[in-house]
This record gives C-alpha cells, structure tokens and sequence, in this order.
C-alpha cells in the first residue's frame, strides 16, 4: 500500500502514531505527482519549497510532543482561485496570468493555522466558469479514469488532483455545482457548503451570492473532518454567518432508521441518463433497506432554476468581473492609443470566451429596460425556489438526486454542444440558488465512469447529509475504487 | 419673454467616520499617496466590504435634522462604471431603497422663510483621485487614499427658483452638517461637493425645460455664479428659439462660464442591482431615535434662542448660526455681556470682515471671544473711540495682544476728561468764530465742522459724545 492512496484520516492515525513523519507523507505525495501527472495535469502551480518547510516544522513540533490536530501535515491542493498570499492566484486566466496576492483567504489561514500543508494551486475554469476545466486558458485537465475524458468543472484540477491521489483533500469552489459536478464525475466526495457557512474572504468572486468553497475528499468521514477546519464565522465576509458548529465527526456512525428522504421527481426527469438514474435509485434502496423512510416528492419551481441561475450568476459576474481593467494589475494590453482602448483591448485579449460570454449576458441583463424583465423576476422566483425547498425539509431530513445528469464526457464535447451542458445544471444550480449545502458520494459506475449521488438538507443541515452519507457508505464500496492510472 | 427657474441641487458630503466606509483604513485626508489603502478599499480580487455602522449612524443623524423618514429597511447596490480611480468598477451605493427620504430644509428668502423638499439621502462611497501628468509627460495616477471613503448624498427637490435660493440652500444646507459634526464640509478641498441641476422655462408653463447637469463649483459664490450664468444662458438660447441640449456641463471658474463635458446622447446606465456582498441596513426604531436625542442644537433653534436670550434681531441671529463655529463665537462673546447687540454687530461687521479679506477660517483668527468683549466693553466706558476700537481689533488679530494693552501701546486712550474737553473746545471756538455765527443763524451743518476741528485738536482722542455735548451746551 502506498501512503498516497490512504485517506486523510488514516495518513493522520499513522503520523500520530508516530509511524511516519509528515516530511515521508509529503515524498509520497510529491513523487505520486511526479508519476501521473503528465497525463492528469491537476496542477497549474506546485509549491514544493514553502511545502516542506512546513512538514519541517510540523515534525518538529509533534517530536517536541505537541498535540496536534486533524489536518497537521496532511498535503492539500487548493484550487488557483483562492488567494494565497505569495503564491500565484491565476483563475486560470490570462488576466491574472502572473497574479500573486497580498493576503490570504479566509479558509488558507484557518489550513494554515490547522498546519495543513499546501502543496500546489489546481486547475478550474477560467473564474470557476464552465462544467469541464477545458476553459483554463493554461491547460486541459483529464479524468482519472478515462483519460480521453474531461474531469468536470470547474474545479476539475481539485476533484482530479485528489482521484489520482495526488492530494488527501482539496478546496474548491461551488457556484452552480463546480464543487459537485467533478466530484461526481471523478468518484470522491464533493461538499458545497451552507451560503455562509464557510467565509468567502478571498476567493475571487463569481459570482457573490452562490459561491461557497468546499471540500473534496476521499470518503465522509475525511469530508467531516475538514469542514470542522473550514466552518466558522468570519467578520471580514458580510454573508458570513454568525453561527456556532457543531462537529461534524459527531455525525459518522449513526444509525439513520426513521429518517426521511425525499425524492424530487425533476431531479430524476427526462435527460438525466437511464443508467445514472438506476444507479441513484439503488443507493436510495440501500439507504431504504437501513430503515430510512423513501418518498417521491415534488419541487415544481425547478424547470426555473436553470434561467435563474444563470440570470443571476451572469449578472454578479459581469459586475464581479469588471475590476480586472488593466489599470493596477494583471493582463495589460500592448496596443492601446487612450483608456477606452486600453479597457476594450485589455479585456478582449485578458478573457476567454465562456467567461466574455457570461459577461456579455450579464452587461445585457442589466440594463435599466432589462432590469425588470430578467434581474427582477430571476430575484423573486429565486424566492420561491428557496421557499419550496424550505417546505421540504420541513418533511424530509435530506433530499436525494443524482449530482448530474450524465457521466464524465469527452474533450470538445461539451463545447459542441452547449446548451446540453447549460441543462445538465438542473440538478445542481437549484442548490445554489437555496444556499442549501449538499454533498456528492459516489454510487457506482456507469460504462466504467463514476457516478455521483447527491444528498441535500435545509441549511446549516450538514449533519443529517453526513449522517446518511457515512451510513451509505459503511455498507457500500464505490468509494474503494481507485482508477488504473 | 418671462422665464421661471428650476434648480435641484446633489450635494455630496464627505463624512468623518474614523475609518473608511467598507475596511478599516484610517479615513482622513491627504497623506502619502496610496499609504492609506488596503486590498478591499483597493478592490482586490477576492477583498470583501464590511459596512462600517458609524457611516449609517452619521448619514441618519443627518437624515434626522433635515427631517427625514429614515428606513427601517434598505440596502446598498452596485453603480457599474469603468474609470481608472474606481478600483472594482463599481461604486457601492443606494439605488432604490436610500436610507433617509421625504425630507425637507427651510430657508429664507427676502425674509420669507420657503420650505425646499429633500428627496433622499443615501451612503456611498468615494473613489479615488487621478494625477494627470503635464503634456510633455503624458501619463495618470492614481491615488487610492481617498478610495472607500464615506459619502452621503443630498438630493434637493427641484425646489430651487434662483441661484440665491441655491447659494442659500447649500449654504443652510453645510451648517447643518457642521454643526451634526459630520462632515468638515470644506468645498476647496472636495469633502462638500455639489452639482447642480437647472432648467428654465415661460412662467405659466407646467412641464419642466430641458435641463443641464454643471460640475465642478468649488465655493457657495461658484455656485450661484455658475447658477446665473447657466440660466442666462438658458434663457437667451430660448429667446432667440434654440432648443436646450441636455448635457453635463463644467464650471470654469477661472472664465466665468460653463463648458460642455458630455451629452446624454451618450447617456449612462450604471446597471445598478443589489450589492451581494452586503447584507440589507436593518435599523431598530429604538436606535434611531436615541440618535434623535442625541443631536445637538441646529441652526434654526440656535437662531430662535439667540433672539430670545441677547435680544439681537432675527436678521443677526441668523447670519450668526450660519456656522457653529462662528455661533459659538458669538455666544462665547455675548454670554454675560452687558451690550449682546454691539456684540453681534462686531462680530458680522469686523470678525466676518476680516475672515473675508485674509480668506480665513475663525479659528486662524487669533482673537478670543472674551476678548472681543472686553474691546466692546472700552467702547461702551468711553475709553475708546469706535474708529480706534478698530485699530485695536486690527492690530488684535495680528499680534493675539489683549485689547487694554494696545490701547496705550497704540495711544488710543479717549480723552473723557469733560473739563479738558472744555478748554479744548473753548480753543476752537475761538479760532472760528466765522463757523460760530453761521450755526447761530441757523446752519447746522456748521456744527459738524466744528466737531472735526475739534477732534483734529485732541489728535482723534477726545470721546466725541463729549465734544457734541459740550458744544451744543457752549454755543446755546
């Protein structure tokens, strides 16, 4: 067994133990990057040097017989759209090509602070945009079990990098299902968050009022450890909330007899793949036969989720996305004769296309004739879809769907058929659109390729997803699968 | 033809909140450029605002004395625009929900008090400060100091019939500021800005003309000239059947007239939508209205009691409570003075005189209040003539000396010694015996005459009451 491939929990016991030192971890990690990542590219920057220093001292303080806790020198990829301070912060974007940031994220001081060691910045979409990572202006990202086959997006390089086991965890963001979608497509556990529950200081913004960053990781009980870490109130995020948590390690091995699951039928309608659907309805028996109660339901606001989310989303990210100019930072166009040209042709040459395209929706949404028309009816029906989820749970402890449509698909795919990749976002978008956390599990292969299941609860509902999912998972084996690379 | 004049005033006011409006840099002016700025008020990728709860308390003190229902409900919004001292493109403001509205101040106009509407007031933001390069060097900088600074805007109802009125607005309009102590309101240096909004149309007309938008007065006086000017020219392009453009227009101070900057035709649309980074203002009524008990005294109130307790005419009293300092001034003066109108005359004749002339503030005026009223006092006893109580304010404010000292130093002293007057007197009337005759035939202007040779012989000392006096009494 090589080290790379255990779980956070069992890399943590072993070092605790004082069987290997958080510097061997660290070799583990490195040289499995060295071994596949010419064919993953999880990667846009490793961070080798600051890496060791801090396995170093976290040695040092463990021989000094410090206790220390879950994530000390446990490796973590962090996706390239969270600040880190000294360490490039591209997007994957031109603009922000040679980008490095003054400050930390509010989630990098709390790793840091945990002593988690950061050992690169992943690959995504460029500005978390897209559903493949194909969108990174630097490189493709490929999927670890088929490596003709897209990782999903946007945080592919993050779901990737921890498939491949080329991390323990990683961070990634979740805006419309970025977090989800990849951890579906690349079998590991994806965990978006409550809006609020985890502070957005310092994640370049998407669009402000869906993003949540969140944990990729190996199975749930790694993914209750680090939302312990990640979880917390932070007086520099407005939205951020002001709760105190529970642990979330108290929720692993609990018995889920009597509790109630709800089935949305949108979720399960035409165009999600026949097989996927099979797959998830079986998890659902497994749950069923450990004694849960299963019901269909109906969540009617659904067929709006989709034009709502990207009326929103677009319009934030035109906004969000307006300050990268050329002026102080970041890509700076050559050719320019006064500001107008030096704003035009910075941003032209700076952007790539999905993310022009998102910015053109959103400059067109805005406008004071159109503002009423899309903004103003997208805010109200987001009403009504945070309503609607809000009298489920009222019935149901957690709602169950498959975490996407279809499985993993192939280079240019998507891109050749856009508007596919627009709708496959039904089942996760409405998420978002709630601020309703919700987990990805894996829950069997379809042709070869993982296939998500996707737990959902009311907000600050984390326990009850971990519950289901770590019962799910004690009498499942999707999560031991590990691709042949 | 005759024409009526529609002016709606957008003041913006600078408030002086400890920190900036969103993080936590220190919020003054000047400074080193760009030392004073951080990653949120420079808008870093990724920096978030935090809505600093002194700025809503400022505005709502503000929106309290200019009598406005303040929302228990609103929000801040995102004004989209690109320009180089902005750093995220955006400006955070209100839009449709503002944090005080229906709101009105009261001014008044050839001794008629007339009641100009306030629409609302709203938070926002300020940018930062572009430094052009010469021709010969051609580039711009940007200093972020300024950036995130706290804003409140002012915006009058088209209320205004005149450029006085609007000079009289805005300037009722910054005591009231000075004295909630919330902004320093200083025009020169940008933390009172105004623009204005005017259009003219034929009395009797019920739509409004076309309207111009004019930037860039730095002073109440650029103000109203650049009123006058705008209107005349409104007016003439009328009279001779042209047709207003609507367009911002620029003050040029310097030449007297306004230039155009930009037409609507190139109109902008700000694409405002709710701020997602902030949540909605929320305002208990108990806060509020604690702040309401808190305000200090205002310039209508100040106005009524300095009436009421120094007995000054309304006309005074109001001139007075223009400013607070200048209303402390007086009343630091007044208060247990025996003479409070002599008080109030010299404090809007010299004092203010004086500010004009050296274009300063009262507190570079190096005069204590107490000490004014001791000058009055030397006045009142007789010890100084009015023209030499004028010297000694003179040399007062120049040397910070106290008046008793200058009067010697100066020699000032008043003779109201009434046996030297006499002798001084009988010397005169000696000397002039013509001017003597022609008063006991009747022309009475001859005692004026008289009265001058009289104090042209003590040298202006002689207290000239006493002179009047004793001349009247010798010539019967």
């Amino acid at each position: 067994m090589n080290l790379y491939s255990l779980t956070l929990h069992e890399i943590r016991d072993k070092m605790r133990n004082g069987e290997i030192s958080s510097k061997e971890v660290l070799d583990s990690v490195y040289k499995r990057i060295e071994e596949v990542e010419d064919k993953i590219g999880a990667y846009l920057t490793l961070t080798k040097d600051y890496a060791y220093e801090v396995a170093e001292s976290i040695d040092r303080r463990r021989l000094k017989g410090e206790e220390l806790g879950d994530l000390a020198g446990i490796p973590v990829a962090v996706k390239d759209n969270i600040s880190t301070k000294g360490i490039k912060t591209t997007c994957a974007s031109k603009m922000l090509e040679n980008y490095v940031p003054p400050f930390d994220a509010h989630v990098i001081e709390k790793l840091k602070d945990a002593g988690a060691i950061i050992i690169g910045k992943t690959n995504l979409d460029e500005f978390a945009m897209g559903h493949s990572t194909e969108n990174s202006a630097f490189k493709i990202t490929k999927n670890p079990w088929d490596l003709e086959r897209v990782p999903g997006g946007s945080s592919g390089g993050s779901a990737a990098a921890v498939a491949a086991d080329e991390a323990y965890f990683s961070l990634g963001s979740d805006t419309g299902g970025s977090i989800r979608q990849p951890a579906a497509m690349c079998g590991i556990v994806g965990f978006k968050p409550t809006y609020g529950a985890v502070s957005r200081y310092g994640l370049v913004a998407f669009a402000s009022s869906f993003d949540q960053i969140g944990p990729f990781a190996k199975d749930v009980e790694d993914c209750a450890i680090i939302l312990n870490y990640l979880y917390g109130h932070d007086e520099r995020d407005s939205t951020s909330l002001p709760a105190e948590y529970e642990d979330f390690k108290a929720a692993l091995n609990k018995d889920i007899k009597g509790m109630k699951i709800g089935l949305p039928k949108e979720y399960f309608a035409e165009g999600i793949d026949p097989e996927i659907k099979d797959l998830v309805l079986n998890g659902v028996k497994v749950l069923e036969n450990l004694g849960a109660h299963v019901e269909e339901i109906s969540l009617p606001h659904t067929k709006y989720a989709v034009p709502v989310y990207y009326i929103i989303t677009s319009a934030e990210a035109f906004s969000n996305l307006a300050r990268f100019d050329g002026v102080r930072y970041g890509y700076r166009t050559k050719e320019y004769k006064d500001l107008e040209e030096l704003y035009v042709n910075s941003r032209s040459e700076g952007f790539g296309k999905e993310v022009k395209f998102r910015i053109l929706l959103g400059t067109y949404s805005l406008t004071s004739e159109n503002y009423d028309y899309y903004h103003k009816r997208a805010l109200k029906v987001r009403r009504l879809i945070r309503q609607e989820f809000d009298e489920a749970f009222n019935k149901y402890d957690v709602l169950i769907s498959p975490s996407y449509p279809i499985v993993a698909t192939k280079f240019g795919e998507q891109s050749e058929n856009v508007s596919i990749a627009y709708m496959s976002d039904i089942c996760t978008v409405p998420i978002n659109i709630a601020g309703i956390p919700a987990m990805s599990i894996p829950c069997g292969f379809s042709k070869g390729l993982p296939v998500g299941m996707q737990i959902m609860s009311k907000a600050m509902g984390e326990a009850a997803i971990i519950k289901v999912a770590h019962a799910f998972e004690r009498n499942t084996d999707y999560n031991k699968k590990k691709p042949s690379l | 033809m005759n024409f009526e004049t529609i002016i709606g005033l957008e003041v913006h006011a600078e408030l002086k909140t400890k920190t900036k409006a969103f993080c936590s840099c220190i919020n003054e002016f000047g400074g080193e450029v760009n030392t004073n700025c951080c990653p949120v008020c420079m808008g870093y990728p990724g920096a978030l605002p935090v809505l600093n709860k002194k700025l809503v308390e400022y505005a709502v003190r503000a929106g309290l004395a200019l009598n406005c229902e303040i929302s228990l409900f609103s929000k801040t919004d995102r004004k989209n625009y690109f320009y180089p001292d902005l750093p995220k493109a955006f400006q955070i403001s209100q839009y449709d929900i503002p944090l005080c509205k229906n709101g009105s101040l009261k001014i008044e106009v050839d001794g008629k008090e007339k009641v100009i509407g306030i629409t609302r007031i709203h938070i926002e933001e300020d940018a930062g400060k572009m430094l052009h390069g010469t021709e010969s060097e051609d580039y711009s900088l940007v200093d972020f100091n300024r950036s995130g600074v706290p804003l409140i805007e002012i915006v009058s109802e088209p209320d205004l019939r005149s450029p006085l009125e609007a000079r009289l607005y805005l300037e009722k309009l910054k005591g009231i500021l000075e004295y909630l102590e919330i902004s320093d309101c200083k025009m020169q240096e940008g933390s009172l800005r105004c623009d204005a909004n005017i259009s003219v149309r034929p009395v009797g007309q019920k739509e409004f003309g076309v309207k111009t938008e004019i930037k860039n007065m730095n002073s109440l006086k650029a103000l109203q000239r650049a009123l006058e000017y705008e209107e005349e020219r409104h007016k003439r392009i009328l009279t001779e059947g042209g047709t207003i453009v609507q367009e911002t227009r620029r003050w040029d101070e310097a030449k007297g007239i306004t230039v155009s900057m930009r037409t609507k035709g190139q109109a902008d649309d700000y694409r405002y939508f709710p701020e997602p980074d902030l949540v909605p203002i929320v305002l208990e009524k108990e806060w509020i209205e604690s702040i309401r008990k808190d305000l200090p005294e205002l310039p209508d109130e100040k106005r009524k009691r300095f009436v009421k307790e120094y007995g000054i005419p309304e006309y005074d009293a109001s001139i007075l409570t223009l400013t607070k300092e200048l209303s402390n001034f007086f009343e630091a003066c007044a208060k247990g003075h025996k003479n409070p109108k002599a008080v109030s005359n010299w404090v809007m004749g010299e004092v203010l005189r004086v500010m004009k002339e050296k274009d300063i503030e009262l507190k570079e005026l190096n005069i204590k209040p107490q000490s004014l009223g001791r000058l009055i006092d030397l006045v009142d006893e007789g010890v100084l003539s009015n023209t030499g109580a004028k010297q000694v304010f003179e040399e007062m404010y120049k040397t910070g000396e106290e008046p008793e000292v200058l009067v010697d130093r100066l020699g000032l002293r008043q003779i109201s010694d009434e046996g030297a007057i006499i002798e001084l007197v009988k010397k005169v009337l000696e000397e002039n015996q013509k001017s003597v005759e022609d008063y006991k035939k009747g022309k009475t202007n001859a005692l004026g005459y008289l009265v001058g040779q009289c104090m042209k012989a003590s040298k202006g000392k002689a207290n000239p009451q006493l002179i009047n006096k004793i001349l009247k009494d010798l010539l019967s």
